[in-house]
């Protein structure tokens, strides 16, 4: 038999053709082989090495035709943790650990029309499942010849059970993860809310809309981390506990809108920011079209809302102040009237006599007080200090909403600017400007920085804004107010708040001021001898029929409700009363601030 | 010997051929298992994450308030106030009376004997007291305290 690969069988030569040996032949001669059989080896060799290498190369052909054949896969070991493990987006907590934003798992629902047997029975058996859908919209747009239709992104258990006992092969579920707010509108304002990006049948995108959602988007989505959640500095029982007190006293107060910021005064961690009224980030609504934006539950008050807030500014002038040496606490300041600046008249709330020490500027709040010591302060200072706490930029917080609330600061700066601002008119912030600064003057001196995420450690001090000295007579003052000034209603026994009002006329969309419409605001420290916390509560619009005439002042509106929120949420916060009556002299505050 | 190193040879070349196909085939078994392993635990991670979402939907402030409202009379709880806080030296320990004052006589009692290298108690904790009449079945037969 001739082998395929075998040659044409040649005339046998002997391959061997004798030399001349070189060296001494061997003793004995070698027996010369049988040329023939020489040959033949030598073919069986030649075949056996032909042999192996076809096996060889076809096996390798072979291989390489399997490889280009099937369908690329990678190796399953080692790849496939991250897949079926890690959800698509992270959780959100609370700076206990307590669950604000977290996805369950949820079914989508889509028609393919191609596939269906009866797609008007379909649409029929659709519109019994779900009372919005209408039954003949459905059955033309499914004889219509499109291939493809979303129905429904979220359906339930029950809702599912029910498409499918349809019998309809061209109904089809398509699997999605759903973000679910289990607190409900608690905290919606900070949350945002999220909806689906790109989708497809196998799963969807969640994406943020506003809130942290959207600021931490790219990072909550990021699957490097492994799903570990975003903390924020949010304490979901003090929230629980500002959000109704400042819903019951909106109500009481018949305002139309309310806000509040708890925010450690160390830290500028906010514990809290509530903006009412609210809304579900479950089922987030669309924005207002019509009507005032500042109207819309989507507005947060409490970082887009920026507001004249009166005389809560006055504390800026006098630790001002006090820190450049024109005053000290006691420096009687002239008070007396009439007081014209640039032709315009600076009022009182009635008058205080022809002069008040400058703690009693402050706890009498005196417009007149305030502005002759803006005035020795000057212009260009007094700017300057104001853009140290942060009222000429918009507030570095996580939010979306935050770098579009930039204060409205006047362009030009006339000395009835600086008289006007000193009191808090002229110069439009949000509560969140506010609670930053309030923190930063009396929390120690220090710039702090506000930040809605928890800190893992203590913050560098920021840049120096007054004197240890001077942030403590600053809170030394404003426990004066409450002791015996404007803001008496606050007084929480055992936490010694210390805090200023403020009642701001509403500028009307029309030009010039209402005369019954204000926003009232309270923005306090606690306890004042060694601050914790910084607070701000803001109302909109309140009025409250009070000892006999209808009210509106910070006084009888803003305080009380910041008075309810702290009794609630000290305790909440491990803060223990203190009713020891040394902790009310001067000497505690100092000692607090300069940390012995 | 050169027929007993072919056959050597031969045996173990289908004796590594068998060892090499089993390791294949285990390790195609290990990866199986592997991978069924990780859905397993993917589902149990879904699973986990809708049980923690719903402990917190079940245990969202507003539940726990209501709760707390409905059940006020069982559980009388109150928002924290600062009133909760108090001195240490406020907190009411138990009268601390002797049991010299009781009359009880315990300088002639040996409350412990040696026997053997042990120490046995003689006194029984609670000897000293009155005995206390043992509760009264009440009128319906509940138990009264």
């Amino acid at each position: 038999m001739r082998l395929p690969f075998s040659r044409r069988r040649v005339v046998a030569t002997d391959p061997f053709v004798p030399v001349t040996p070189t060296v001494a032949p061997p003793r004995s001669a070698p027996v010369r082989e049988n040329p023939e059989k020489t040959r033949r080896r030598a073919e069986r060799r030649i075949k056996f090495t032909a042999i192996c290498f076809v096996f060889g190369f076809s096996v390798i052909g072979a291989k390489m035709g399997a490889i280009s054949a099937s369908e690329a896969h990678e190796p399953a070991t080692g790849g496939l943790a991250g897949a079926g493990i890690v959800s698509e987006r992270a959780d959100i907590t609370d700076r206990e650990g307590r669950v604000l934003a977290t996805n369950v798992s949820a079914t989508a629902l889509y028609a393919q029309p191609h596939k269906m047997v009866d797609p008007a029975a379909a649409a029929e058996g659709l519109a019994s499942v779900f009372p919005g859908m209408d039954a003949e919209t459905w059955a033309r747009r499914f004889t219509s010849g499109s291939k493809f239709y979303w129905l429904k992104g979220n359906i339930s258990p029950e809702q599912q059970q029910a498409v499918f006992d349809l019998g309809e092969p061209g109904l089809l579920f398509g699997r999605r993860e759903m973000r679910v707010y289990p607190n409900g509108p608690l905290a919606a304002h900070v949350l945002g809310g999220a909806r689906y990006g790109e989708q497809d049948v196998r799963a969807a995108e969640i994406r943020g809309v506003a809130g942290v959602e959207a600021v931490f988007d790219e990072y909550l989505g990021d699957p490097a981390r492994e799903g570990a959640p975003l903390r924020l500095s949010l304490d979901l029982s003090v929230q629980t506990a500002v959000e109704r007190v400042l819903a019951s006293g909106m109500d009481l107060m018949g305002a139309k809108g309310a806000a509040a910021i708890l925010m450690d005064a160390r830290t500028g961690e906010i514990v809290s920011m509530a903006s009412l009224p609210d809304f579900d980030p479950n089922d987030r609504p669309q924005i207002l079209v019509e009507g005032d934006r500042g109207d819309d539950p989507l507005f947060n008050r409490a970082v887009q809302g920026v507001y004249e807030l009166g005389s809560t500014f006055k504390i800026f002038a006098v630790a001002q102040s006090l820190e450049l040496g024109l005053t000290n606490a006691a420096t009687m300041i002239d008070t007396s009237g009439p007081l014209r600046v640039n032709r315009f008249p600076i009022r009182d709330f009635h008058d205080y006599g022809p002069r008040l020490s400058v703690t009693d500027v402050i706890v009498e709040s005196s417009n007149r007080g305030t502005a002759r010591m803006a005035l020795d302060i000057g212009a260009a200072r007094q700017q300057a200090f104001l853009e140290s706490l942060g009222f000429f930029a918009p507030t570095p917080v996580e939010l979306t909403e935050a770098p579009g609330a930039k204060p409205i600061v006047p362009t030009r700066w006339p000395d009835i600017t600086t008289a006007t601002v000193s009191y808090g008119h002229g110069l439009s912030a949000s509560p969140l400007h506010l609670a930053t600064a309030y923190a930063s003057l009396l929390g120690g001196g220090t710039r702090v920085t506000p930040t809605i995420l928890a800190r893992e450690t203590p913050p560098e001090p920021g840049p120096r804004i007054v004197a240890p000295r001077v942030s403590a007579e600053a809170r030394h003052m404003l426990r004066q107010v409450v002791t015996r000034g404007t803001a008496s209603l606050a007084e929480v026994e055992g936490y010694r708040v210390g805090g200023k009002t403020g009642t701001a006329d509403k500028p009307s969309p029309t030009g010039g001021y209402y005369n019954d419409k204000v926003i009232t605001t309270f923005a306090g420290v606690f306890p004042a001898q060694d601050p914790a916390y910084v607070l701000v509560v803001t109302l909109d619009e309140p009025e409250i029929e009070a000892a006999g005439e209808a009210r509106r002042t910070a006084g009888w509106t803003a305080v009380p409700v910041a008075a309810e929120i702290v009794r609630r949420i000290a305790p909440l916060l491990g803060l223990r009363p203190d009713f020891d009556a040394g902790s009310e002299a001067f000497g505690a505050y100092l000692a607090s601030a300069t940390g012995q | 010997m050169r027929g007993l190193i072919y056959a050597l040879s031969i045996c173990a070349v289908i004796g590594l051929a068998f060892w090499a196909y089993g390791s294949g085939y285990g390790t195609r078994a290990l990866e199986r298992q592997v991978a069924r392993l990780e859905r397993d635990i993917g589902t149990r991670h879904q699973e986990l994450s809708m049980l923690r979402a719903e402990w917190a939907y079940l245990n969202r402030p507003d539940r726990l308030h209501e709760l707390a409202e409905m059940n006020f009379e069982l559980l009388g709880l109150v928002p924290l106030s600062a009133d909760h806080f108090a001195q240490t030296d406020q907190v009411a320990y138990p009268a601390t009376t002797g049991p010299r004052e009781l009359g009880f006589d315990w300088a002639s009692r040996a409350l412990e004997t040696e026997i053997d290298g042990v120490i046995v108690m003689n006194h029984r904790p609670g000897e000293e007291r009155d005995p206390v009449a043992p509760p009264a079945p009440a009128r319906d037969g509940e138990q009264l305290p």
